[in-house]
């Protein structure tokens, strides 16, 4: 028997049940759509904290005091003063695969303008700082070397900041605030760049030279933080490894000390973030193929319904000459065509559906072109596997009792 | 008009149910020739179902020898088998088999979707013109379930013609029918047979055997008469007889 009168054979016995061929197909539907929309979610996730991750500035280090143990008690990094502003001097002459540095003192208190006040946080950082962290300015102008050295009470503020105490469209450049009752002047307001991938503000910032939060804010000697970022986002581990071995020799640290600061950079934060979002990915994959599977099981239990439920077509087809592989064939043809239409079904569905899921709750989705893929095969073999061993029943059958079958 | 369809010799079958083997045919030796109209008859248990069903192909004697249109059918295997049923025999059934949920049309093409030799234009034509044989013309279209009885079974008469068989097989055929559809039913096959096709029925009805030109009653497993009907009947006559109804045209 030539193939195309096997597909029409197949085409018509699935055309004469029609509402049951689209529901044994539903089962292949929904499978291949969840997976393709489970792992367009997954991956869009994934790839939303790339590109938010990045979007702070990819090639970012950061180093931190270690968190500090005080009987048994862990005091939290906060309290560490382990990091000075020779650290920031060192790892500038130290380390080549470095670019910036900027050392970052933190406070926060209520900022207070007229009779608005705002509980925010004051950091006090270098120039670079703007640069490591991808921040601009919008209008006004950032604050200068001899502000730096002079301490000078100055600020920029973040859009946030700017909303709240001023106003939503207020350019107050050149008014002044109060922060822990210290006067800054606002010389500048800075881009927008919304949230982080943690839900954090970083609009909600205002910046100041560092030695006037040392100085003014906080009376301290030491900083809390030191930012730097790598030449190149592939230079980040060695940048990393650079930094450890100044601080190192800086902090006097002898051959098996530990480490008395943190060094953590962006990439391995996108890394980590990569990582949990693939298991979250395989996690939702590992569901969505099983109801796929359950979808195939549902093609094998309909197939096996129809084999007996045929039982005398197929005596009669046999009598009229079909002979077992032609039935085989006839069987895992309709198994095969439900898999695969219902896959295609699904293909549609799931980049369809993904997509409005995009649209209507605004999650990032990705679809990948492997889920497509790869979900289209498995049906298709699903369709194969499951359909064969109905297929074999009805070939095996004997005419004489399959025409006389009731 | 003296070649033979059918030589069967010595045949023998056995059914083994459980440690009981069941003789069901011991020993059958007959002849039909082209042309004929044959009935084989017999009570339940006599053996001419299975007999049918070796002259159909459809099971293998146990022993002796079959030739359909000269081709020895004992040494075939399954799909040989498949194939010499497609080719050189039609089948018409008591309970008609049609498939469900297609058209007259389709259901008489079924057999030709089996040989891979006839292109669908040509199935399409062989099974329009099987159709237009048995007087259905106007009912291509139709599906079994709008068909009465009689019309459906003119459909399986259609479907056992459409691949020109040697010979055509019918196992009760008028067997779910009233008495004036069987009467239509064997008119046909009257018709068929004047022809020239060979045509063997199965019957345990005495009066529809009396349509046919010879009768071969079975008992036991065996053949125990054989006697050509001296007076056969015209169904065409008989409807004539027959009070009209208004039930068919």
């Amino acid at each position: 028997m030539n193939y195309s009168n096997l597909f029409r054979i197949a085409l018509n016995a699935l055309t004469r049940n029609k509402f049951r061929s689209f529901l044994t197909m539903l089962g292949v539907i929904i499978g291949v759509a969840s997976v393709i929309a489970m792992l367009g979610i997954g991956q869009g996730s994934k790839k939303s904290i790339q590109d938010s991750v990045s979007g702070m500035g990819a090639n970012m280090i950061m180093v931190f005091p270690a968190s500090q143990q005080r009987g048994g008690v862990s005091l939290g990094n906060t309290t560490a003063k382990a990091l000075t502003l020779d650290d920031v001097k060192a790892v500038e002459a130290g380390c080549p695969s470095v670019q910036w540095v900027s050392p970052e003192v933190r406070g926060s208190g209520q900022a207070v303008v007229g009779n608005e006040n705002k509980p925010t946080t004051i950091y006090g950082v270098d120039l670079d700082y703007l640069n490591i962290k991808m921040i601009t300015v919008k209008s006004g102008r950032v604050f200068n070397e001899s502000e730096i050295k002079t301490s000078a009470k100055v600020c920029l503020l973040g859009k946030t900041v700017v909303t709240e105490l001023f106003g939503a469209n207020a350019d107050p450049v050149g008014s002044t605030i109060r922060f822990k009752n210290i006067p800054f002047r606002v010389i500048g307001i800075l881009s927008e760049k919304g949230q982080s991938q943690f839900g954090q503000d970083q609009d909600d910032v205002i910046l100041a030279p560092y030695t006037t939060i040392q100085k003014r804010v906080l009376a301290i000697t030491y900083i809390q933080g030191i930012y730097t970022s790598a030449i190149s986002e592939a230079a980040s581990p060695q940048a990393v490894t650079e930094i450890e071995a100044v601080l190192r020799t800086q902090h006097k640290l002898k051959e098996g000390d530990k480490n008395d600061f943190e060094v953590r950079s962006q990439e391995e934060l996108v890394s980590t973030f990569s990582s949990i979002s693939n298991v979250l990915t395989v996690l939702l994959g590992a569901i969505a193929g099983i109801s796929l599977l359950v979808g195939g099981i549902g093609i094998m239990n309909i197939m096996y319904v129809s084999v007996t439920e045929r039982t005398r077509e197929i005596g009669l087809r046999m009598s009229i000459g079909g002979k077992g592989a032609d039935i085989l064939m006839q069987f895992l043809t309709e198994s095969t065509l439900i898999s695969v239409v219902g896959g295609i079904l699904g293909i549609a569905l799931g980049i369809g559906s993904s997509m409005l899921l995009g649209k209507l709750m605004n999650w990032p989705i990705a679809i990948m072109p492997q889920a497509v893929i790869l979900s289209f095969l498995v049906c298709t073999v699903i369709g194969v596997f499951f359909g064969w061993y109905p297929a074999r029943k009805a070939a095996n059958l004997d005419p004489i009792d399959a025409l006389r079958y009731e | 008009m003296n070649k033979s369809i059918i030589e069967v010799d010595a045949l023998v079958k056995d059914f083994h149910v459980g440690e009981v083997t069941v003789h069901a045919l011991k020993g059958v030796s007959l002849k039909i020739e082209a042309g004929e109209f044959v009935a084989i008859m017999g009570a339940s248990g006599s053996g001419k179902s299975t007999m049918l069903n070796i002259l159909g192909c459809l099971d293998k004697p146990s022993s002796g020898n079959y030739y359909l249109d000269s081709v020895p059918v004992a040494g075939l295997n399954k799909n040989e088998l498949a194939e010499l049923r497609n080719h050189k025999l039609g089948f018409v059934f008591q309970s008609y088999n049609l498939l469900s949920r297609t058209s007259a049309l389709e259901n008489v093409e079924l057999p030709l979707f089996y040989n891979k030799d006839v292109r669908p234009k040509e199935r399409r034509e062989r099974a329009v013109a099987a159709l237009e044989a048995v007087g259905l013309a106007d009912r291509m279209k139709h599906m079994p379930n709008q068909l009465s009885g009689g019309q459906q079974q003119r459909v399986a008469i259609a479907r056992s013609l459409v691949n020109d068989p040697v010979v055509i097989l019918a196992d009760e055929a008028t067997g779910n029918l009233d008495t004036r559809t069987s009467y239509e039913i064997m008119a046909l096959f009257q018709e068929l047979n004047e022809k020239g096709k060979t045509i063997v029925f199965v019957t345990h009805e005495p009066d529809i055997a009396r349509f046919t030109k010879r009768n071969l009653i079975f008992r036991d497993g065996k053949l125990i008469r054989e006697l050509t009907v001296a007076d056969q009947y015209s169904a065409r006559e008989l409807l004539k007889s027959m009070p009209p109804t208004n039930d068919y045209d």
